[in-house]
């Protein structure tokens, strides 16, 4: 098995096809750890873990202190949101404040796409993208690739349709990278409007109908519409979203038997897809948060070794 | 006191004597120009063969005086024009307050007569505030210095506003300046919208944002009979437009920044908030696009967009940075290194690009050319000495360029202005 | 590395597990609540060997499990690349159960100690008895084995290498190197 030896996390776009079979090997491991009676393992003593959040979640946050702390690490949280720190603070200053703690890793979240790589090119803590802006995501796009493998037993050959808002997707463009990394078969289906210039070039289909994913993917994973698309004029209205792009029931007919219902979360019933679908047998919608522990927690095992900056 | 620039190879747009040339300037003026001139009772500065080109000349730079002294004085940003080799510069009138009325006018051209490194002619706003409704009062900027209009940072919105103040511009005798860009089609865009956009997640501000734009601008100007200066033109779409409306015998100029025409928007994939202009770096056939236009004189001149903002304003992650990058002090070596070097134009084209048709442009009678009679505004190259830009070594009190840590080639050595050195190399 | 000697055969190893499973029953008085972990990777190989005998001798099954420790090592913080996980498999409750811990050569005790640390985080069994194939001395720790298939004086400049068919692919035995300094 290949070795790890990276300091930062900043995209799949910069891992091999090696190092993230590594990384969903090693989940496999930590999926274990979190059903033992002790939930914690002591791999990461004596080393602190910083979540600097500048944009509100509490699901990623929280998926990530919890797998920190079931690695034994120390958590400190730095999120902010709304407050100056989030607009406007620079991140150079922010970055040597933290690094003045003596930190291990920091897990970093910024509504400005770069920012972890500002950030990691400034401290010599581990960066961990959870999200930057538009652009990545990889801690997601990790914990849904292992779910589809675990599930599907592969993901080489695999047909996974990717439905929605892909212009302002992270999780899109890093189960893009990902996905196609591992030889599955992507497709993409939205609205022209939220489908961004020149995404083909990712070795990815695209299609605005969804009668031509619906019957033939493995999995079916819906992203998050945000409602502003609407006011921004993306949309004529949520409303006719939820009818042209939205799963339901009766849709769900044409769908493969075995197939998978996958979201990022949270999801808005009745918009992406109606409750009877994310409740339903199909949905794997809260073993994605499951598996979303143990995907960090192989992640910031693998890059606690004791290596310099590059 | 007389100087005797002596052994000077002197680079105009129309010609270049092959022969060493001796300019002997008096009272701020250019007096002879010819081989072997007398010393006499001159000053005798030998430049040894070095090219000396008509003083530089730049319609588009930001002064941020008043303020935002923090990022750039009209002091520094003097030193920094003089050491880029510039001669003359318009400055921008988005400072806070905007300059929109005489006494604003009136002090920045007295603080830059009191720093006295170079002609600074202020460019005043074409709408009050530059809020895009009420036009300024033209005759009084006029009358307090401004030689050009423009709302730089944005376009005017409105066309019948816009129909209005080129009219009343042209009875005022005052050309005006256009930043071509649709608001509403940039959207909140932060770097060019292409593949490179889709990569990063980031806002794509889109070609067409600019060229309806221009291709409005150029109708409107058509209709009126008037003529219009468009601003840093980046997009190929742009110059075939302009190229066009020239072909038609509409009164249209254009310029176009040295990072327009050095770096694609591959340059924003590492994120640096220096890579981050308005508008926006575009593709590889953008930046031909603008080459071939300033080599076919479609583009008319060179301008540098010199923006300057501090560190903190910039690293604020991509999406919150300010747009622009500092631009006078690398402006004339990138021309070299990417368009003379390359063979896209000549030394004279350069020089042309860089001084007569700016000069042109704005109505400058006695600047653009080393000619006798002519303002002793010169600028001595040498035009093969190669320098590594560095952070440390700006003039400017801004340090956001995206040219750091290449080498380019070119190096201003001396620079004049009425006679007097305002800058020496050492 | 250079060899030293083969200090076990294929048959010395065959016996020695043999002598080991029935050193566990008469210590144990039978199978009752006992159990075998085996730290990965060759503790494991070991464990399904004295399982096999042990089922053999008394005609009725015992749970083996098997203990991954890399998440409990001591050194995890000096090591410049971190060692591969692999998962941990015990599918029984340990918690009152007489656990025999088996791995293949005891050296520092460092080892032991990590896999002590974890099985704990499984449950409080009780009692924890260790199993070796090799002893070659050096405790850095108070630990002891149990049950030892050798004791085998070693100095610090030696490694001793175990080689098993189901891990390594390769005929049985336990070879004396030494280190070679460069």
């Amino acid at each position: 098995m290949t070795e790890w030896t990276r300091h930062h996390l900043y995209d799949l776009e910069d891992l091999s096809k090696e190092e993230i079979e590594l990384i969903l090997e090693t989940a496999r491991s930590f999926k274990e750890v979190s059903t033992r009676d002790v939930k914690k393992v002591p791999a990461l003593r004596g080393k602190t873990v910083v979540m600097l959040f500048f944009e509100p979640s509490t699901r990623t946050r929280t998926s990530f202190e919890l797998a920190a702390k079931r690695l034994s690490a120390d958590t400190i949280n730095f999120s902010s949101s709304g407050s100056a720190l989030s607009k406007g603070e620079s991140i150079l200053d922010t970055a040597r404040n933290i690094e003045a703690m003596n930190v291990d890793m920091i897990i970093v979240r910024h509504q400005s796409a770069g920012v972890p790589y500002i950030l990691g090119a400034g401290v010599q803590a581990s960066i961990i993208n959870a999200g930057d802006g538009c652009h990545a995501h990889p801690t997601q796009a990790l914990l849904d690739i292992f779910t589809m493998k675990e599930r599907k037993g592969r993901v080489q050959g695999l047909k996974v349709a990717i439905i929605g808002d892909i212009l302002h997707s992270r999780v899109a463009r890093s189960n893009i990278w990902g996905l196609t990394k591992l030889g599955a078969d992507v497709t993409l289906c939205g609205p022209t409007t939220l489908i961004p210039v020149g995404i083909r070039n990712l070795g990815v289909k695209v299609t605005h109908d969804l009668n031509d994913v619906l019957g033939t993917s493995d999995v079916l994973m819906l992203l998050r519409l945000q409602k502003e698309r609407q006011q921004d004029k993306f949309l004529p209205s949520i409303r006719e979203y939820a009818r042209v792009f939205g799963i339901n029931k009766e849709k769900l007919k044409k769908a493969k038997k075995d197939v998978l219902i996958m979201h990022p979360g949270p999801t808005n019933r009745g918009v992406e897809l109606t409750a009877d679908v994310a409740d339903g047998e199909y949905s794997v919608i809260l073993e994605q948060v499951t598996n979303g522990v143990a995907v960090r927690m192989a992640v910031m095992y693998l890059m606690s070794g004791k290596k310099t900056a590059e | 006191m007389a100087v005797l620039i002596k052994n000077a190879l002197i680079v105009n747009a129309d010609k270049m004597d092959p022969n060493l040339q001796d300019i002997l300037i008096d009272k701020g003026l250019i007096v002879r120009v010819g081989p072997g001139l007398p010393d006499g009772q001159a000053r005798v500065m030998d430049v040894k063969g070095k090219h000396v080109f008509p003083g530089l000349i730049d319609l588009h730079v930001h002064l941020r005086q008043p303020g935002r002294e923090d990022k750039e004085t009209i002091e520094t940003g003097s030193r920094a024009a003089v050491k880029g080799g510039f001669t003359t510069i318009v400055c921008m009138p988005n400072t806070k307050p905007v300059i929109d009325n005489a006494m604003i006018v009136e002090a920045v051209v007295k603080e830059a007569r009191r720093v006295g490194l170079l002609n600074i002619i202020p460019a005043g706003a074409m709408t009050r505030g530059q809020n895009g409704e009420e036009l300024t009062d033209m005759f009084e900027l006029k009358e307090a210095g401004c030689l050009a209009l423009t709302d730089d940072g944005r376009s005017v919105a409105n066309s019948q506003t816009l129909r209005l103040a080129l009219d009343y511009a042209r009875m005022a005798g005052l050309l005006f300046m256009e930043h071509c860009q649709d608001l509403s089609l940039s959207s909140g865009g932060v770097m060019n919208e292409s593949y490179t956009s889709t990569l990063l997640g980031m806002k794509g501000d889109p070609v067409v944002a600019e060229t309806v734009i221009v291709a409005r601008d150029i109708e409107i100007v058509h209709y009126l009979k008037t003529r219009i200066h468009l601003q840093h033109m980046s997009a190929a779409r742009s110059v075939e437009l302009v190229r066009w409306a020239k072909s038609q015998g509409i009164q249209v100029t254009a310029e176009a920044t040295p990072h327009h025409f050095t770096l694609t928007d591959e340059a924003v994939k590492s994120f640096h908030p220096n890579t981050k202009v308005n508008p926006p770096l575009r593709t590889a056939v953008d930046v031909e696009a603008v080459r071939q236009g300033l080599k076919d004189g479609t583009i008319d001149c060179i301008a540098s967009d010199h923006a300057p903002h501090t560190v903190e304003d910039k690293e604020v992650g991509f999406d919150h940075a300010p747009f622009g990058v500092t631009g006078l002090e690398t402006a004339l070596a990138l021309g070299i290194t990417e368009l003379v070097s390359r063979g896209v134009l000549t030394l004279n084209q350069l020089v042309d690009r860089m001084s007569a048709a700016p000069a042109r442009i704005i109505g400058l009678e006695r600047k653009g050319a080393v000619r006798e009679g002519y303002d002793a505004d010169l600028t001595v190259v040498d035009i093969d000495e190669e320098w590594l830009v560095k952070a440390e070594g700006f003039a400017s009190k801004a340090v956001n360029s995206p040219f750091i840590g290449r080498t380019l080639k070119g190096k201003v050595k001396t620079t004049l202005y009425g006679g007097k050195i305002v800058y020496q190399d050492d | 590395m250079v060899p030293i000697g083969k200090i076990m055969d294929h048959e010395y190893i065959r016996r020695t597990i043999r002598r080991i499973a029935h050193e566990i029953l008469e210590k144990n008085k039978g199978i009752e609540n006992l159990c075998l972990v085996g730290i990965r990777t060759r503790g494991v190989v070991l464990a399904e060997r004295i399982r096999r005998c042990i089922e053999e001798i008394e005609g009725r099954a015992i749970s083996v499990g098997i203990l991954d420790i890399t998440l409990y090592r001591d050194d995890l913080t000096r090591v410049d690349t971190q060692p591969i996980v692999r998962e941990t498999l015990i599918d029984f409750n340990i918690s009152g159960k007489k656990i025999v811990l088996v791995d293949d050569v005891l050296f520092t005790g460092r080892t032991i100690r990590a896999a002590l640390d974890a099985l704990i985080d499984f449950g409080r069994p009780a009692q924890i008895q260790l199993a070796v194939l090799v002893d070659r001395g050096h405790r850095e720790l108070p630990i002891r084995a149990d049950y030892v298939g050798k004791n085998i004086p070693t100095s610090l400049e030696h490694n001793v290498r175990v080689v098993l068919e189901e891990s390594d692919h390769s005929e049985d035995e336990v070879v004396l190197e030494e280190i070679k300094k460069t």
